[in-house]
C-alpha cells in the first residue's frame, strides 16, 4: 500500500515554488521590457511623459534615411569584427603560452585578466588618458623610437578612433577568451595528443591539425561571448569618443543613448536598439547548436 | 631557445594586459609637472617617475571629491542585489538541478539566455517603468533592475553546480525519514554553500562593473557609483585631474581583480555551458 504523499515529498509542487521568483523576475523584467523595447519602436514615446501613439514605421523609416544611422550600424559591425578577430588570435596565442609551466606565472596570470575585472567604464577613461591629444603615451613612443614623424590625433581622426576603439575592445575582452580557450585545452584527451607526437607531427601540425579542430567549440563559445560584450557595449565609445568627432564613431548602443534617453525620443531610441537583435539573435542560434552538438558529440 | 621564445611571448601578453595599469600608477602618483609634459618633448621620458612620487592626487580623490560616497552607494547596491539574487536565484538553481526532471535542462537554458539580451535593449523600456514607478535618480532603481542581470546567469551557476554535487546525501537524508522540504531546508544549505559563495561574487563583480544602467537613470552627483561617477563626474568641463582619476580607477580595479582570480574557474564553467567539463 503506498502511503498518500504530503506536499512536502511533492517534488513538483516544491519544485515549481522555488522557481516561481526567478520566473516571475525574468519575465516582469526581462521578457515584459523585451516586447515594450519592440512595442516602443512603432511609438512616438517621449521622455517625461507617459501617452504615446502608434506610428506605424515611421521610426524605422526615418533610422533608415539618416546617415548617421547607417554609420552607427556599420561602425557597429567593424568594431565587433574586427575586436573579435583580433580577439581569437591574441587568446589562442596567449593559451598556448599559459598552458606551459614558468617561472612568475601566477603573477602572469594575475596580470593577464586584470583588463576582464576592472570596470568597463574606469578602463575606457585609462585609455582616453592614454590616447590624449597631447599627453598620449603612444605617440611619444612611437616618437621616440622614429617610427612617427607627424603627429598622431587619436580620438580626433575618425579613421584612428575607431582603431582605438577595437583595440580597446579586443584588450578588455582576450584574457576572457584566453582562460576560456584555456580550459578548453585542458580538456583534449592526453592520449590524442601523444598519439600525434608518436605519430611525429610537430607544434605547428599539432596545433592546427588537432587542438584548433577540437578546440573550436570553446572558441566559438569565447567568441559568442566576445560579439554579445562588444556589439552592445555603451562604455567605450561613450567614453573614449562620445560618438564624436561628429558623430563619425557612433555604434547603435552610444546613437539609441543619444536619442533615446538624451534627446528624449523614445521612439527612435528603441529603432536604433532593435537593430542589436539580429547580432544577439545570431549569437543565441549558434550557441544552441552548440550546446546541442557537443551533448551529441559527448553520448 | 624555446624558453626565450615563451617568456618573451607571455612578456608581450602580459605588457598588453597591463599597460593600463601601469599607467594608472604612475599618473596616480605623478607630480603635475611631471604629468602634463606634451609628448612632443622627446627629452622627458613619460615611462618613469621623473620626479619624487607624491600623493597629492589621492588627498585629492578622498578629501575633495565625492568618490567615498560613491564608494558607499555601490556598496549599498551590492548587499542589496546580493540579497535578491541569492533569495531568487539558489532556489531557482536547486529546483532545475534536483526537482524539475527532463524539462529543468531546457528551461535552464531558457532563463541563460536572458543574460544575453543586453542593457542597451532594455534601458529604453526601463526608462519608462522606472519613471512610473518613481524611481528617477534614486539608488533603488538599479537595486530593482540590477537582479535582471544576476539572476539569470547565478541561476544557472548554481543549477551547474549542484550538477557536480553528488545526490547521495541527499538521498541518504531521505532515507533517514527526512520530507522532501526538510532534506531542502536542513541538508542541501550546507552543500550549496561554495555555489552561493560564487554567486556572491559574481554579483559583487557585476554592481561594480555596471555602467550603462547607471548612466541612464542616476543624474544626481552625490548618487552616483564608483563607475559612473569617476568617469562622469570626476571631469568637470574641460578639467580632467588625471592623477585623481586614475587613482580612483587603481583603487577601484585592485579587489576585483583578487577577487577574479579567486573565483576565475567557476565562473569559466557557468560561461562554457558544459562545452568543457571543468
Amino acid at each position: 500500500m503506498i502511503a498518500r504523499r504530503s506536499w512536502a515529498d511533492r517534488e513538483d509542487v516544491l519544485g515549481a515554488a522555488m522557481l516561481a521568483p526567478a520566473l516571475a523576475y525574468v519575465l516582469l523584467l526581462v521578457g515584459v521590457p523585451f516586447v515594450l523595447a519592440i512595442a516602443l519602436s512603432f511609438s512616438n514615446a517621449a521622455a517625461g511623459s507617459l501617452s504615446f501613439g502608434w506610428v506605424g514605421a515611421q521610426n524605422y523609416a526615418a533610422i533608415l534615411a539618416d546617415p548617421i544611422f547607417l554609420r552607427s550600424l556599420r561602425n557597429t559591425a567593424i568594431v565587433t569584427v574586427g575586436s573579435q578577430v583580433l580577439v581569437v588570435v591574441l587568446a589562442t596565442a596567449a593559451a598556448q603560452v599559459f598552458r606551459v609551466a614558468f617561472r612568475g606565472k601566477r603573477f602572469a596570470r594575475f596580470v593577464l585578466l586584470l583588463p576582464w575585472a576592472v570596470p568597463v567604464s574606469l578602463a575606457a577613461i585609462a585609455w582616453t588618458w592614454i590616447f590624449d591629444s597631447t599627453f598620449s603615451v603612444v605617440n611619444w613612443t612611437l616618437k621616440t623610437a622614429g617610427l612617427l614623424h607627424g603627429w598622431l590625433y587619436w580620438l580626433g581622426d575618425p579613421g584612428l578612433a575607431l582603431v582605438a576603439i577595437i583595440i580597446v575592445q579586443a584588450w578588455r575582452i582576450f584574457p576572457f577568451a584566453t582562460v576560456i580557450v584555456l580550459a578548453g585545452l585542458s580538456s583534449i584527451p592526453q592520449e590524442v595528443v601523444e598519439a600525434a607526437i608518436v605519430d611525429g607531427a610537430g607544434f605547428w601540425r599539432r596545433l592546427f591539425r588537432i587542438e584548433l579542430p577540437l578546440l573550436l567549440p570553446v572558441v566559438a563559445v569565447a567568441v559568442l561571448f566576445g560579439v554579445v560584450y562588444t556589439a552592445t557595449d555603451l562604455g567605450v565609445v561613450y567614453i573614449l569618443t562620445g560618438g564624436g568627432p561628429a558623430n563619425t564613431t557612433q555604434v547603435l548602443p552610444t546613437l539609441a543613448f543619444q536619442r533615446g534617453i538624451q534627446g528624449s525620443d523614445l521612439g527612435q531610441g528603441a529603432a536604433i536598439a532593435v537593430f542589436l537583435l539580429p547580432f544577439l539573435v545570431v549569437v543565441a542560434v549558434a550557441m544552441l547548436r552548440l550546446a546541442r552538438h557537443t551533448e551529441v558529440g559527448a553520448k | 631557445m624555446k624558453r626565450v621564445a615563451l617568456y618573451a611571448a607571455a612578456l608581450g601578453f602580459i605588457a598588453f594586459a597591463g599597460f593600463p595599469f601601469y599607467w594608472m600608477l604612475l599618473t596616480a602618483f605623478k607630480q603635475n609637472r611631471d604629468l602634463y609634459v606634451g609628448a612632443f618633448d622627446t627629452q622627458h621620458v613619460p615611462w618613469i617617475f621623473n620626479d619624487p612620487p607624491t600623493l597629492e592626487h589621492l588627498r585629492l580623490l578622498f578629501g575633495q571629491t565625492d568618490f567615498l560616497s560613491w564608494v558607499w552607494n555601490t556598496l549599498v547596491v551590492v548587499v542589496a542585489v546580493v540579497v535578491i539574487t541569492v533569495a531568487v536565484a539558489v532556489p531557482a538553481g536547486y529546483s532545475l538541478a534536483r526537482l524539475s526532471g527532463r524539462w529543468g535542462e531546457s528551461l535552464g537554458m531558457g532563463i541563460f539566455f536572458t543574460y544575453l539580451i543586453p542593457p542597451t535593449l532594455l534601458f529604453i523600456p526601463f526608462a519608462r517603468l522606472v519613471s512610473l514607478l518613481g524611481l528617477q535618480d534614486s539608488l533603488g532603481a538599479l537595486i530593482l533592475i540590477y537582479p535582471t542581470m544576476t539572476i539569470p546567469f547565478c541561476t544557472w551557476l548554481v543549477m551547474g553546480f549542484l550538477r557536480s554535487v553528488p545526490w547521495e546525501i541527499e538521498e541518504q537524508a531521505m532515507i533517514d525519514g527526512y520530507s522532501r522540504l526538510a532534506v531542502i531546508l536542513k541538508v542541501a544549505p550546507r552543500l550549496i554553500v561554495p555555489g552561493i559563495l560564487t554567486v556572491v561574487v559574481f554579483t559583487f563583480t557585476l554592481v561594480m562593473q555596471e555602467f550603462v544602467y547607471a548612466l541612464t537613470f542616476i543624474s544626481s552627483v552625490d548618487k552616483m557609483t564608483v563607475s559612473l561617477g569617476v568617469p562622469i563626474a570626476l571631469v568637470r568641463g574641460d578639467v580632467y585631474h588625471w592623477g585623481a582619476l586614475m587613482a580612483a580607477a587603481l583603487v577601484t580595479s585592485i579587489p576585483l581583480a583578487i577577487v577574479y582570480n579567486l573565483f576565475i574557474d567557476r565562473f569559466i564553467q557557468g560561461f562554457t555551458m558544459g562545452a568543457v567539463k571543468g
